[in-house]
């Protein structure tokens, strides 16, 4: 079957729930723009402890930025894999994006964890409430992700996601790499600018 | 040819060489991310005097590379339409207005904080 049958002509040229997805990460650099602000407007402002150089593990974190921007190319691989019609490849890469999105959720658990054990909370001070606000609900996304990606593998595993329904596997890889490219940002502003 | 089968031709070629390629230069770009934070904050190394003042820069600079990166490798924004690059592009645009403006707005306020009085519940 020719992959475009599914996707009817628009007055675009692209198909409509591609445009959707898009839109949709184009509102949603605006929502984490707006979080990302309230941690920059709020760094520094915190007139007790637990302080940000005080709480966080560089190493545990940086690895887990390494496994989300892994994951990313293994997505990637994954899609170009199922656009080929090679389930193999398609399933395969599929798997380690998710096993690298669980990792990470992990890791964000444990972070979190070792905070509240540490005394910080949202309520403690401006950083806690900032920093969990943002990185929640980047950690949020990333479990829709990694629960749409799972979706997408059974959905593979039965063999409903042909080339010619690549798009449907698409929109989720390009929701993945938001959520990288969030983190991206994340990162360095969160961690690494913290003295 | 329509402007759909166009975009999607695009995709279908193998690419898993570019791909990997791309990805171990945002490893080596993370990478550098850290060592940069690490020597900005080790008295004594090569470096440290210049990464001390300029760490935020350079971070801005190495995130701005990984995310542009991503958005054209592996997000096909590379060879997709002008429609989607715009839709991007110009949501970046305000998201980043969106920050520079709160930012500037309360350091404004952080001058004038004497007169305004303090933020409100801030502990």
């Amino acid at each position: 079957m020719d992959a475009h049958a599914l996707h009817p002509a628009t007055s675009t040229g692209i198909p409509n729930r591609k445009l959707a997805i898009w839109t949709f990460i184009g509102s949603e650099c605006l929502f984490f723009a707006s979080l990302i602000s309230v941690y920059l407007v709020y760094k520094g402002k915190s007139l007790v402890g637990p302080y940000p150089h005080e709480m966080f593990e560089i190493p545990l974190v940086t690895a887990g930025t390494a496994l989300l921007l892994f994951s990313s190319l293994f997505v990637v691989l994954a899609l170009n894999g199922c656009e080929q019609g090679n389930r193999k490849k398609f399933l395969g890469w599929l798997a380690m994006t998710i096993l690298c999105g669980f990792f990470f959720i992990g890791m964000q658990v444990y972070e979190f964890t070792h905070f509240y054990h540490e005394g910080l909370t949202m309520q403690k001070n401006l950083f806690g409430a900032s920093f969990f606000t943002l990185t929640g609900f980047h950690g949020t996304h990333v479990t829709i992700g990694v629960i749409w990606l799972i979706t997408i593998f059974i959905e593979g595993l039965k063999g409903h996601v042909p080339p010619a329904k690549a798009l449907n596997f698409e929109m989720a890889a390009l929701y993945w790499h938001f959520v990288d490219v969030v983190w991206i940002v994340i990162f360095p502003v969160v961690y690494l600018m913290n003295s | 040819m329509d402007s759909t089968a166009q975009a999607h031709e695009h995709n279908f070629p193998e690419r898993a060489g570019e791909y990997v390629k791309i990805g171990l230069v945002l490893f080596v770009l993370t990478a550098m991310e850290v060592g940069a934070y690490e020597i900005a904050h080790r008295e004594g190394v090569p470096l440290h005097e210049f990464l001390h003042t300029a760490l935020i820069p350079v971070l801005i600079v190495l995130s701005a590379i990984k995310f542009a990166l991503v958005a054209l490798f592996y997000m096909h924004l590379k060879w997709d339409g002008p429609l989607l690059k715009g839709i991007f592009s110009f949501s970046l645009f305000l998201a980043t207005f969106v920050i520079l403006a709160l930012l500037a707005l309360f350091i404004y306020l952080g001058k004038f904080s004497a007169i305004i009085g303090p933020l409100t519940g801030a502990t």
